[in-house]
């Protein structure tokens, strides 16, 4: 080795880690949604323990006062959210209340489609928000994937577009089922664009499988349950080496038109003990610094009970975002009670304002494109 | 013809290509093989819609019930929607008249309307009659049958519009994705129309269509520059009048027929028919069957098979004996083709979204498992999103009554196992030349029509 040669490659080793491309350290910062599905009761996650009109709008349905777990003098989380207090405390936990958008449709599955799409209400997108996304700024090839859902064939905001993403609810049996798709690369020659797509996706899915073959195991525990197992999965995503850009899990069960107590009590400590352990999984494989955990759901509920023990569809309601670089804290306005229209809270924050945040702050990428028009930001992340 | 044409059109036309049927036409002209495909299509299904499907529930009786009551109605109600789907499925198995069903799925993806929001098996049930009924008839006729059309006045809150307070719901998409395409109208003529469709609504003891005068608006409208005291039925009239409709839908049926990308000059002459023929969907699919487009060697495996298609076309082409197809609707829906609950509005989007690495790996293994099924039984796990729990009995045994039988299947074949490949594929397969239809079938090439 002469001197030229050695000096190349010391150096190489000394800035290898800045040098990674532009789009190689963006998308080194991990992005996790956690979606609440059929509509989380916001009033009762983030609950308004201060106000009367919350004892009077929910008479049976209520959280006392003196159970829940209080952040400052007018907000408090339920009870069962308790394994998020550490997250709290530690200053890593950021508390936006209020998210929603004009003209709320208060059917599941067109609002869950508004979320998934970034769309204005009377808009009909096709591709998912971070379809939209990866699609304008690549993924690095190098990654195992641009996305993954984890848990269910839907794909929400990874869908649609020409992404590399993967749905997968067992990294093994994706693995098995991987060897249906050929690895090889078919040599290039006129043929449909249909096809030369099904070819792309083969070639995506086989090479997905073979960098995620090597995916480290996580010593952390998570729940039991499918939401446990959900986390766990993206742990141990999080901490291939070959990188996914974002991971979308979901948590079902929050339609509680009746009987929410028990119901509602035992989603909220799934949530909260799934994201301690998420946590210390992060932590394990190094990533927590580097990687945003953001909740979303398609509405809140209504303000007034209903009378089955339950709660109707609704509008605004708040949402959690931690993660190891989150200025903890309570962002936007407390629900405002006295100022219902039709029985529904108003938003304060648009839910694009999160995703403009994801997409500036952690990513560094111009988001008025993308979201169709220019959100704010929040201050939820320390630089 | 020959085999190749024969096949071609059988399959863009149908579901599958049997090797009976490519022999039965492959002798014929293109003219003639078309006409004989349009002369003998049904209008009527040949199955009845399964027990209760049919029966209308009154949206009073979900108000008035308790909450063990309406938990049981709701259950009902998704039972009443698997069995509605199930029931398509085997209609489309067993129909002597594939081009029906794949023009009732077209229209049940022009015309929208989505269990989720209707909340009726009952008026799915008649919404997917009245598609059939006209899946080949008038495409005027159709446009007024299916915007008076109970469920999709539910689906598009027409049954809520009244006067002084008109829904544009209906309105905006009637011009959008109906008739014009975007962006060949003005805010203005949606909120005119929305008062001309005032006084439509559904009666809620049965469910059947009503007109109500005191909730019209009697007012003169502006409509594309049209202006008089319109009723729904004069809006409707205006938007047949413009070409841009014949234009809109004979796009549509391009893509669904031809080609991803309509040549413009084909397309007008074409549109210029179909208008000129009183909105005749046979002109126009006759002409679309017979240009050049639909016969050229580039546009051969240029769509992508539905999920419809490809189920459906497998497990007819293999003569696979489905007893209760009730797992299929299940497995459309995980290929995200779910019958009757079309994802918004704008129906499916088609072609290559089909096709992600989540559906296309489900796609493979539902074709793998099932031509091995003489071998290994089929476990459920082809199905991941899981049936409600009720069901899960129904699904399991309906899983265990599959039957394939790969001997049977293979004996026309004898002597001419060539014609196998020509029978299975669009285009000659990727992989090394084989006669295995487990092989042919796993090619990307089997994912085209």
């Amino acid at each position: 080795m002469n001197r030229r040669d050695f000096l190349a490659a010391s150096l190489g080793v000394l800035i290898a880690p800045n040098s990674f491309s532009q789009e190689e350290n963006r998308y080194r910062r991990l992005l996790i949604l956690v979606e609440l599905k059929g509509g989380n009761d916001g009033l009762n996650t983030v609950v308004p323990y201060a106000d009367g009109a919350y004892y009077r709008l929910r008479p049976r349905l209520a959280l006392r006062r003196d159970e829940v777990l209080q952040l400052d003098e007018g907000a408090a989380l339920h009870p069962a959210l308790k394994g998020l207090m550490p997250l709290w405390q530690a200053g890593e936990l950021a508390v936006v209340q209020g998210v929603g958008y004009p003209q709320p449709n208060l059917s599941h599955f067109r609002s869950i489609e508004i979320w998934d799409s970034a769309s204005r209400s009377d808009q009909y997108l096709q591709d998912g928000w971070l379809a939209r996304a990866f699609g304008a700024y690549p993924v690095p090839e190098g990654f195992a994937a641009d996305g993954v859902s984890v848990g269910g064939a839907d794909m929400g905001p990874l869908g649609g577009g020409r992404t590399r993403s993967l749905a997968l609810e067992d990294p093994a049996r994706f693995l098995r089922q991987s060897r249906l798709a050929s690895a090889e690369a078919e040599p290039a020659g006129p043929r449909p664009a249909a096809l030369e797509h099904i070819y792309r996706v083969e070639l995506d899915i086989s090479q997905a499988a073979r960098r995620l073959e090597a995916s480290p195991k996580i010593t952390a525990e998570f729940p039991r349950g499918r939401f446990g197992t959900a986390l766990r999965v993206a742990a141990e995503l999080a901490a291939n080496g070959a990188g996914v850009a974002a991971i979308r899990v979901s948590l079902g069960g929050f339609d509680t038109h009746q009987g929410q107590p028990g119901q509602h009590a035992r989603l909220l400590g799934e949530l909260a003990e799934g994201l301690a352990a998420l946590k210390a999984g992060l932590t394990e494989a190094r990533r927590w610094d580097r990687t945003l955990v953001m909740t979303y759901s398609e509405f809140g509920r209504r303000a007034q009970e209903n009378g089955n023990l339950g709660t109707d569809h609704g509008t605004a309601a708040p949402q959690f975002i931690a993660g190891g670089r989150v200025r903890g804290g309570l962002y936007g306005d407390p629900p405002a009670l006295g100022a219902l229209e039709g029985g529904n809270l108003r938003h304060g924050v648009d839910f694009r304002s999160l995703y403009a945040t994801a997409l500036e702050r952690w990513w560094n990428l111009p988001s008025a494109q993308l979201l169709g028009g220019r959100y704010e930001t929040l201050e939820v992340l320390r630089s | 013809m020959g085999p190749g044409e024969a096949r071609h059109l059988l399959v863009r036309t149908g579901f599958e290509a049997r090797i009976a049927d490519i022999d039965a036409y492959a002798p014929l002209t293109r003219e003639a093989a078309v006409d004989r495909l349009l002369g003998g299509v049904r209008t009527t299904a040949s199955t009845p819609f399964p027990q209760g499907t049919l029966d209308w529930v009154a949206p009073r009786r979900f108000r008035e019930a308790g909450p063990d009551e309406r938990r049981r109605l709701r259950q009902q109600l998704v039972e009443r929607g698997i069995a509605l789907k199930a029931w398509w499925i085997g209609e489309m198995l067993a129909t002597d008249s594939p081009l029906t069903e794949r023009m009732t799925l077209f229209w049940h993806n022009h015309f929208t309307s989505s269990l989720q929001k209707v909340r009726s098996s009952a008026l799915m049930a008649r919404q997917n009659e009245l598609l059939r009924r006209h899946a080949l008839g008038s495409f005027a006729a159709l446009l007024h049958a299916a915007s008076k059309d109970p469920a999709m006045l539910v689906y598009l809150d027409g049954a809520r519009s009244r006067r002084g307070q008109p829904n544009e719901n209906f309105a905006r998409e009637v011009m959008e994705l109906f008739t014009l395409g975007e962006g060949r109208y003005t805010e203005q003529d949606v909120k005119e129309a929305a008062r001309a469709f005032t006084g439509w609504s559904v009666e809620p003891d049965s469910g059947e269509y009503r007109w109500r005068p005191m909730l019209h608006d009697e007012g003169d409208k502006r409509v594309l520059g049209y202006f008089g005291n319109w009723r729904g039925e004069d809006v409707l009239d205006i938007l047949l009048a413009e070409p841009a409709t014949a234009q809109f839908v004979v796009a549509k049926l391009w893509k669904e027929f031809v080609s991803p990308q309509p040549d413009a000059r084909e397309l007008a002459r074409i549109a210029a028919l179909f208008r000129s023929s009183g909105y005749q969907i046979r002109v126009a699919l006759r002409e679309l069957l017979l240009s050049e487009a639909f016969w050229a060697p580039q546009n051969r495996g240029a769509l992508v098979k539905s999920p419809v298609e490809l189920v459906v076309g497998t497990l007819r082409e293999f003569d696979v004996r489905v007893p209760d197809p009730m797992p299929f609707a299940f497995l459309l829906r995980a290929l995200g083709e779910d019958l009757f609950s079309p994802p918004n509005v704008k129906g499916w989007p088609g072609g290559e979204a089909w096709i992600n690495s989540s559906t296309l790996l489900a796609r493979k293994q539902f074709t793998e498992r099932l031509l091995r099924v003489d071998e290994v039984r089929m476990t459920p796990a082809m199905e991941t999103a899981g049936p409600q729990l009720p069901l899960q009995r129904r699904f399991m045994q309906a899983i265990a009554e599959i039957e394939f039988s790969s001997a049977a299947w293979r004996a026309p074949f004898r002597e001419r196992e060539d014609m196998i490949p020509l029978t299975l594929l669009a285009l000659p397969a990727a992989a090394r030349k084989s006669f295995d239809p487990r092989e042919l079938v796993a090619d990307p090439v089997y994912q085209l029509k």
